[in-house]
């Protein structure tokens, strides 16, 4: 559970940090009138949608650190056997790099206000996403031909598992994106459409943070990673 | 003693106003309603209906228990499937689903001064997921081979094993789909909850000005949201062991003389993610009430709550503790003792911030204007089951005391009393309390002094008898006792009184609910701020109030929710949005 732990030591690192500017040392009792004079509006001057977006990412965060944890603590386990890695990932993983680099550029143009670039970077990154996806379907049918099955071995049930998880928040996001791009050819508000690009792109790089970490974990990396820090430590 | 500060020629709010869905019909406005109100009456009226399936389950098991051998139909399967049901309906589909999504909806936007939750589409739909949930997990009593009786926890191996009801059937699927649609759900509507909290509020509403009842949902939600994960992947990695064969959790098993596919899994991956939902879950319940309970005992004390500092950083310290506890539930699961140890730390560490907030109310209540009412009864009868169910807990907490102890009923009466007794208290305080503004009436005094005593000291009869015979040695989780040893008459004789109580603490319920109905039509007129309270849902121009909540103008907020008795004010309670400032014993404005 040493994964998870960590996760969560970051998120209430990060909770800290914004309580210490809650002014949580106040005594409420004392003041009377408007503290809202010294520090304006209440709540954070952030978009309420990203905020919104940002914790539901700690959720998501929080539901592969729990995956990661649970693979860890199963491959302790004597009957594990690490099945070899597709080399479609490499490109896989090529192809969601490309997807986030253009929700990038979409997001810039956004903010510059020029509409081709945006339409360009949102229908590029849908483009991508999904060849992400089909991508990792062939992942799959490549490890079902060779006799990797789902039951075969934990390690091959955590590899479907993990990133069938992950593939469809890659779908849930699609969804929001179709909209975006929608709205992008239906004129919608210059200012709306700039803060649904930018959570779309926002999504985008964390699913992409979490892929890179899910690849480090099922090639191995990962566990070699923390072997050497369990070493430091000791 | 009156000086109006220049708060007064504040230019109106600078939050910006939320766009809101206006609806357009009946269905819009009632059913597939996005109003934060509806949508906590919905889910409150959905987590009753399911948690009285849940109370006839625990009559049919103390049945059961208290006269064995007289009800045929109670065959040691179904008991199973009782037991499994009732823990799970009110340990999730009740206790979670009423504070998070009813009292969370209704009154989070109306105590920070918002017009609505920041996502209302959002929130709709966590309503809607909420209920296909607990629609799952009822046809799951319709189903061949009938609900899971696996127990509330699930342990596998034998939560999927054909020994166990419902274990190759249909019962632990359809469990688990609606755990799994049911965390989907709540995800959504903590969101809101979360983020609603954080920018929703009104100007003038610091974190340091809110109320605690919504310091103890907020703190609850940001807890839920990060343990159900927990439970999402313990429930869909079970899913594919008993639907698609893999070894996630099962080891190698002989099952009625046949070798499983099943191999080299481990249950104790399942215990570990289980308790790492499971232990947070129970202060995902008790720190809404907390928060609750101290808005009730100041508001019926007539005085500001005592230390209110440290009450929030005991509400947030609590629900960070809580996290790093999880294997005092593991105790008997054959883990390393060191391990044991430090969980062992760790549990008793939390007993002080708890400790500290049930002093503070104690001191909130001492020399204050002590109101009897029915909420306050209620809130009085809360602090005295906390600390008794939290005491025993102190015990099991030890790994020694509870290695002999784990498996009785000693455990029973201890969980029950301090997440299941504690909490509900509070929710029927809380339902006193804030009905008059949900409906406009009064709940009926004398039928709730009836239902507050005959809970309040049933419950008591129910539990204490049953720490005395789990000390006993009388066994959990057995449908069966008579032949043992350890069931002596006069045991047996407390089991009947114990059930026996059960049965009329549950027809007080009865009187509860009819209590509900009968005010809405026959109830006194209660008037916008029935108990002279200050915190801003008492204030809204209209009871019950209406969609935006707070009329035309957002209230600004000038001071704390507690100025109760102020010395030099008109009246001994100040709302949170009236201007100036009050006394001579506090500071300047």
């Amino acid at each position: 559970m040493s994964v998870i732990l960590v996760f969560l030591l970051v998120i209430v690192g990060f909770a800290g940090w914004w309580l210490s500017h809650q002014r949580l040392m106040a005594k409420p009792w004392l003041e009377q009138g408007l503290i809202g004079d010294i520090i304006g509006p209440e709540g954070s001057t952030l978009p309420t949608a990203k905020i919104g977006l940002g914790v539901f990412l700690a959720v998501v965060g929080c539901l592969f650190a729990l995956f990661t944890s649970a693979y860890f603590m199963r491959m302790a386990l004597s009957d594990w056997q690490a099945l070899p890695l597709p080399r479609v990932l490499w490109f896989n993983t090529g192809v969601l790099v490309l997807s986030s680099v253009a929700l990038q550029c979409a997001a810039v143009a956004a903010r510059r206000g020029q509409i081709d670039t945006v339409r360009l970077g949102l229908v590029t990154a849908g483009l991508t996403a999904l060849a992400f996806l089909i991508g990792q379907l062939v992942a799959w049918r490549e490890l079902t031909a060779d006799g990797y099955l789902l039951t075969a071995n934990p390690a091959n049930s955590f590899f479907y598992l993990i990133t069938g998880m992950h593939g469809l928040h890659i779908l849930g996001g699609l969804v929001g994106l179709s909209r975006t791009t929608a709205g992008a050819w239906d004129g919608a508000r210059p200012e709306r459409l700039r803060l649904s690009v930018e959570l779309c792109a926002m999504y985008w790089h964390f699913l992409l943070f979490v892929w890179l970490a899910i690849f480090a974990l099922l090639a191995g990396w990962a566990a070699t990673f923390i072997e050497i820090c369990r070493q430091l430590l000791t | 003693m009156v000086d109006i500060t220049p708060a007064d020629a504040v230019p109106p709010a600078e939050v910006a106003e939320m766009e809101l869905y206006h609806p357009h019909s009946w269905w819009t406005k009632y059913v597939f309603s996005q109003d934060a109100k509806v949508i906590a009456i919905q889910y409150s009226a959905t987590a009753t209906a399911i948690g009285l399936v849940a109370l006839v389950l625990s009559w049919l098991m103390r049945l059961q228990l208290g006269f064995p051998g007289t009800f045929d139909f109670i065959t040691p399967e179904a008991y199973y499937q009782f037991i499994t049901m009732h823990g799970m309906i009110m340990v999730i589909y009740l206790l979670t689903a009423l504070f998070l999504g009813g009292f969370g909806n209704y009154l989070i936007p109306l105590m920070v001064g918002a017009r609505d939750m920041v996502f209302p589409y959002v929130n709709m739909l966590s309503y809607w997921i909420y209920l296909l949930a607990v629609l799952v997990l009822v046809s799951s009593f319709f189903a061949p081979g009938g609900p899971t009786g696996a127990g509330w926890t699930l342990y596998p191996p034998q939560a999927i094993m054909t020994g166990t009801p419902g274990g190759q059937d249909w019962g632990i699927m359809l469990m688990l789909i609606s755990l799994i649609l049911f965390i989907i759900g709540f995800t959504m509507g903590g969101l809101n909850y979360v983020v609603t909290v954080l920018q929703g509020r009104t100007r003038g509403m610091t974190l340091m000005r809110l109320p605690l009842t919504v310091w103890g949902i907020f703190t609850a939600t940001v807890m839920a949201l990060l343990a159900f994960p927990a439970l999402f992947v313990a429930c869909v990695m079970m899913l594919f062991d008993r639907a698609l064969g893999t070894s996630f959790f099962m080891p190698a098993i002989v099952e009625m003389g046949e070798q499983l596919q099943h191999g080299g899994g481990s249950p104790i991956l399942f215990q570990h993610l289980f308790w790492f939902f499971g232990h947070p879950e129970v202060y995902i319940v008790a720190l809404p009430a907390f928060g609750i309970v101290s808005d009730l005992i100041s508001t019926h004390a007539r005085k500001n709550i005592f230390g209110y500092r440290m009450m929030v950083w005991a509400i947030v310290g609590i629900g960070a503790l809580s996290f790093v506890v999880w294997a005092h539930h593991m105790y008997v699961s054959g883990m390393h003792p060191y391990f044991g140890f430090f969980f062992a730390t760790t549990t008793l560490i939390i007993a002080v911030p708890t400790a500290i907030k049930v002093y503070n109310w104690v001191l909130t209540l001492w020399r204050g204007d002590i109101h009897l009412t029915i909420p306050m009864l209620f809130a009085l009868a809360f602090i005295v089951t906390f600390v008794n169910g939290g005491l025993t807990g102190l015990f099991l907490g030890n790994v020694v005391v509870d290695v002999p102890l784990s498996d009785t009923m000693f455990v029973v009466a201890h969980f029950h009393m301090v997440m299941g007794v504690a909490p509900i208290l509070v929710i029927f305080g809380a339902i006193y309390h804030w009905y008059p503004k949900v409906t406009g009436r009064m709940l009926n005094e004398a039928m709730g002094q009836f239902h507050f005593w005959v809970t309040f000291l049933g419950a008591y009869l129910i539990f204490f008898p049953m720490h005395y015979i789990g000390l006993m040695g009388v066994p959990r989780r057995y449908n069966e006792l008579t032949d043992m040893t350890v069931m002596t008459e006069s045991a047996q004789h407390l089991n009947s009184f114990i059930s026996i109580m059960a049965l009329m603490v549950g027809f007080a319920q009865m009187v509860f609910l009819f209590n509900l109905i009968w005010s809405i039509r026959h109830g006194r007129e209660a008037g916008g701020n029935p108990w002279r309270a200050t915190t801003l849902e008492w204030q809204t121009p209209q009871t019950p109030p209406a969609h935006g909540n707070f009329g035309k103008e957002l209230p600004i907020v000038y001071r704390w929710a507690y100025d109760y008795s102020v010395p030099g004010a008109k009246e001994d309670f100040i709302p949170q949005n009236m201007p100036g400032s009050f006394g001579s014993s506090r500071g300047p404005a």
